[in-house]
């Protein structure tokens, strides 16, 4: 770590924080640069979060204009016409995150991200990907695996009482103390292709029913060419063929993805608000434990479901890369 | 979740929020955008600096502001049609009674104390309101619910009591750096800026006959126009060198322990410390007034020197007798106020210097004398939405689905969130349970019994006194009860019932209520403590023993040690009942 100290107003500011998690892990947030794109309401939560922990930059794509039912579950859109009027999501929503903290650089970069090249993935530290067709966000990661640099690779999707996070940090090693001892740790993380590619048969026992419901639900979008979220209950007799077809493929007995999970995804699709702060939240925690080096980062999804009101942490990944 | 019925149920709710800090700004965001349309908010802080890296509705310019209305600002900014009510007030303000609470579907707390949170409890079981408590610290955070008779109340298990340490550890035998702290701010910073009246045990030690009082006095005495640098020795010399020296002539105490060892102005300083410090001493504001800046010493997170702090403790003792000299004898610690952090980190390191203990930064000091809570941003922001769908299958009555959700920092069995069935209630919990069968034990001659109903507004004390006969005929219950006070004999002049000086054998109303306000904690007679074995500490709070008061100080206040005594006179039989007048005759509606 370079001799570089904090400033007087950044001390005043992150006190409470620092004491969490250090000055050093400070220090190296105040250098980092994220990466966003899809400002819904869980992705706005995780921005607010970061930009209060006081990253160096944080840089937002979404060319998509604002509308009425944008404002349904992102506090950073204000409903007045001047604010939002013509304007794009990221546009607006870079206003409102400037206010939270000027040391932090907000910005935004217009342009299908699926456009962008290799190398524009290099300037940051970490990517966060939100309202994605599946193709998007397996062509995303790769571009970021390409790279000489770890970039983070992180995908959130939150519909109605439900929500679910991916992450992937490549080959990370990361330090920890444990009483008087600094133990070095590595973990290996497969990519977001590689992980839903795992056959369900070789996955452990008692795997959240979310995570098959997500892949069903993503696969049938993927295959009507929808966008994410664009499904209705009509869907529902596609959807349970679909699942037939991929349990019969992955000798899984339906019963591990019931109908009634599937009903609530395919209605469900506007994000909860107390949601999106929860998976809003988890994100923040996550992105900030890769970037500052602190902490055990969390492989390699995690699920949330209002209903039970659990939330946990599943390993998805072959057998070369199962921790 | 987002049916017709859960809809409409939202809308029509009327929800109290408790606290607009780091819970409250983004429990308050989340309501509105999850459709809420009528809330109202309680917050008695003003926004400082150090919420700002979490408080997100708050900004640089809203500092000193109110933290309940500005959080309704903000939020309506984005949710205009919404009713936001904000109250700058004290939640155990009398005007927060029993029909306040009960105009409302559900309360949900973001406090930060202990005391608070049990007086939203009690009004709410009042009420029979339903109540979600949550909490956060670090990566750490709970929801839990409570509804009266369904589920355990927040007190039903009892709750930690805040950390204490016994006097002699801090005047005498100190192993941690935390006993430092104590130390050099409720003892040395206490008698040096404190009010000195107070009791203060700086010379206390725990076997030492030698009474060096009259000596003692002499030394903490400034007199004008004296030298600050020659006063500021004496103090160091007394308090590390001195008092160290009489510490170690008695050796049994240092039998098993490491020896202390004393520490001379003249070791660290041979020469004259003062500097010329131009930049200081011209006009520059109290608020710039630090020790620090004065030496160069710039980042807070260093752990400086004997040396450097030896410097720091002088430097910082001269710039309140030049600066501040008019706050001399009426401050308390602030954890706020720089230059005193700055005196009790110095001073804490030198003593831990002085017993083989490590030294820390000011940063870490601050910490631990202003007892800090650390926290940031997504803990808060989880807990906020755990929050809300509690309480929205509260007002769905969807009482099977309650749950209390913790929130871990390293998961347990795959789960970071973890969901829990509430208990029943405890059936001999003290504030909830219906019946107590049994009277908190022992009650004895000095004991003092309060009974609070908060559902009539009605509490008294009872102070028992035993006496061995009763006359069949006149007292034939055995016991006697008697409505008027008469006023004890303030002996020791602390702030206790009454007003001390009163003659007359019975007080007015009025006078009764003023005694009423003062009392704070109530402690035994010593006949009592002696048969009760029990060294009772002021913050302790058992179900045991004397029940606790809602006017119980805060735990930041704690540290002032302010046991009041009840002073028992033996010659009075009879049983007294103190009524508390105020709040039946001062009910003000907000």
């Amino acid at each position: 770590m370079d001799g570089e100290e904090l400033t007087e107003q950044e001390t005043a500011l992150y006190d409470r924080q620092i004491r969490v998690w250090g000055a050093d892990a400070q220090r190296r947030l105040s250098k980092s640069h994220i990466l966003v794109c899809g400002m819904k309401g869980t992705v706005a939560e995780f921005c607010k979060n970061i930009v209060l922990a006081g990253v160096g930059s944080v840089t937002l794509v979404d060319d998509r204009i604002v509308a009425d039912e944008s404002l349904s579950a992102n506090f950073l859109i204000l409903p007045h016409e001047n604010h939002y009027n013509g304007k794009t999501l990221a546009e607006v929503c870079c206003d409102s995150l400037k206010e939270f903290n000027h040391m932090v650089h907000v910005a935004v970069e217009t342009g299908d991200i699926s456009t962008f090249g290799v190398e524009f993935f290099e300037k940051f530290d970490a990517v966060i990907i939100s309202c994605c067709s599946l193709g998007k966000k397996k062509l995303i990661n790769r571009k970021c695996r390409k790279l000489s640099k770890r970039v983070a690779f992180y995908t959130v999707e939150c519909r109605g009482s439900c929500g679910e996070m991916f992450v992937d940090l490549l080959d990370y090693k990361y330090s920890k103390k444990k009483l008087e001892e600094t133990i070095e740790c590595q973990i290996e993380y497969p990519s977001f292709e590689e992980a839903i590619s795992v056959p369900w048969r070789a996955l452990p026992r008692r795997v959240s029913k979310l995570y098959f419901a997500m892949r069903v639900i993503e696969q049938f979008e993927d295959v009507e060419g929808r966008n994410p979220g664009e499904t209705t209950i009509a869907d529902l007799p596609g959807v349970l063929k679909l699942r037939k077809e991929l349990c019969e493929t992955n000798s899984l007995d339906e019963s591990q993805i019931p109908d009634a999970l599937l009903e609530r995804l395919l209605t469900d699709t506007r994000e909860f608000p107390p949601v999106c702060a929860i998976i809003g939240g988890i994100l923040g925690q996550e992105v900030i434990k890769a970037i500052s080096g602190k902490g055990d980062p969390l492989k390699n999804f995690f699920f949330f479901d209002a209903m039970d009101g659990k939330g946990l942490i599943e390993d998805i990944s072959g057998p070369s890369t199962r921790s | 979740m987002s049916s017709e019925e859960q809809l409409s149920a939202i809308k029509g709710a009327k929800v109290l929020m408790v606290g607009a800090g780091g819970i409250g700004c983004e429990l308050l965001k989340t309501l509105a955008l999850s459709g809420f349309q009528d809330i109202h908010i309680i917050d008695m802080d003003t926004i400082e600096v150090s919420n700002l890296n979490r408080q997100f509705l708050f900004r640089q310019s809203h500092v000193g502001q109110s933290k309940a209305k500005v959080a309704r600002d903000a939020v309506l900014r984005f949710r205009p049609n919404i009713s936001i009510t904000p109250y700058h007030a004290n939640v155990k303000e009398s005007g927060f009674n029993v029909d306040f609470y009960k105009e409302f579907d559900v309360v949900l707390n973001g406090l930060d104390n202990l005391d608070a949170r049990r007086h939203v409890n009690r009004l709410c079981l009042a009420a029979d309101v339903p109540l979600v408590e949550s909490g956060t610290t670090g990566f750490l955070g709970q929801v839990t619910v409570h509804l009266k008779g369904k589920t355990e109340c927040y007190e039903c298990q009892p709750k930690p009591a805040p950390k204490t340490y016994p006097v002699c550890t801090i005047t005498s035998t100190p192993s941690k750096f935390v006993h430092c702290i104590v130390w050099a701010k409720d003892l040395l910073f206490a008698k040096l800026f404190g009010d000195k009246n107070l009791e203060n045990d700086l010379n206390v030690r725990s076997s030492d006959a030698t009474n060096l009082s009259e000596h003692s006095e002499d030394v903490f005495e400034c007199r004008k126009g004296k030298d600050i640098e020659q006063y500021g020795r004496r103090i160091y010399d007394h308090v590390f060198g001195h008092n160290i020296e009489v510490a170690l002539s008695n050796e049994e105490t240092w039998k098993n322990r490491n020896r202390p060892r004393p520490i001379y102005s003249k070791d660290v300083f041979p020469d004259k410390l003062t500097k010329e410090n131009g930049k200081t001493e011209k006009g520059s504001a109290t608020d710039d007034v630090s020790a620090m800046a004065s030496l160069g010493l710039k980042n807070p997170q260093d752990i400086w020197s004997l040396a450097e702090n030896s410097r720091v403790f002088y430097e910082s003792l001269r710039l309140f007798f030049l600066k501040r000299q008019k706050e001399i004898g009426n401050l308390t610690f602030d954890k706020d106020d720089q230059l005193a952090v700055e005196f009790v980190t110095a001073a804490a390191n030198i003593r831990a210097s002085s017993f083989g203990i490590p030294l820390h930064s000011l940063f870490e000091a601050k910490g631990i004398a202003g007892n800090i809570v650390h926290a940031v941003a997504t803990t808060n922001a989880i807990i906020a939405g755990l929050i809300v769908i509690e309480a929205i299958k509260v007002l769905k009555k969807d009482s099977n689905s309650y749950r209390m959700t913790y929130c871990l920092e390293h998961p347990s069995k795959k789960l970071l969130l973890m969901p829990v069935e509430p208990y029943e209630p405890n059936k001999s919990c003290y504030v909830c349970s219906e019946a107590l069968s049994e009277l908190p034990s022992p009650v004895i001659s000095g004991t003092v019994l309060t009974i609070e109903d908060l559902q009539q507004e009605f509490s008294c004390r009872i102070n028992i006194k035993h006496r061995e006969e009763f006359d069949e005929e006149r007292e034939p219950d055995g016991m006697l009860l008697s409505g008027w006070v008469e006023a004890p004999v303030d002996k020791n002049n602390n702030k206790s019932i009454g007003n001390g000086e009163s003659t007359s054998s019975a007080l007015s109303m009025e006078e009764i209520q003023e005694g009423e306000k003062d009392v704070e904690i109530q402690e035994t007679s010593e006949s009592a403590e002696n048969v009760t074995g029990k060294k009772r500490k002021l913050s302790e709070v058992s179900k045991g023993t004397i029940p606790d008061h809602s006017g119980l100080p805060d735990e930041s206040s704690r540290n002032q040690n302010q046991l009041e005594k009840l002073d028992v006179d033996d010659e009075d039989d009879e049983l007294i009942i103190s009524n508390d007048w105020e709040s039946l005759t001062k009910k003000k509606r907000l």
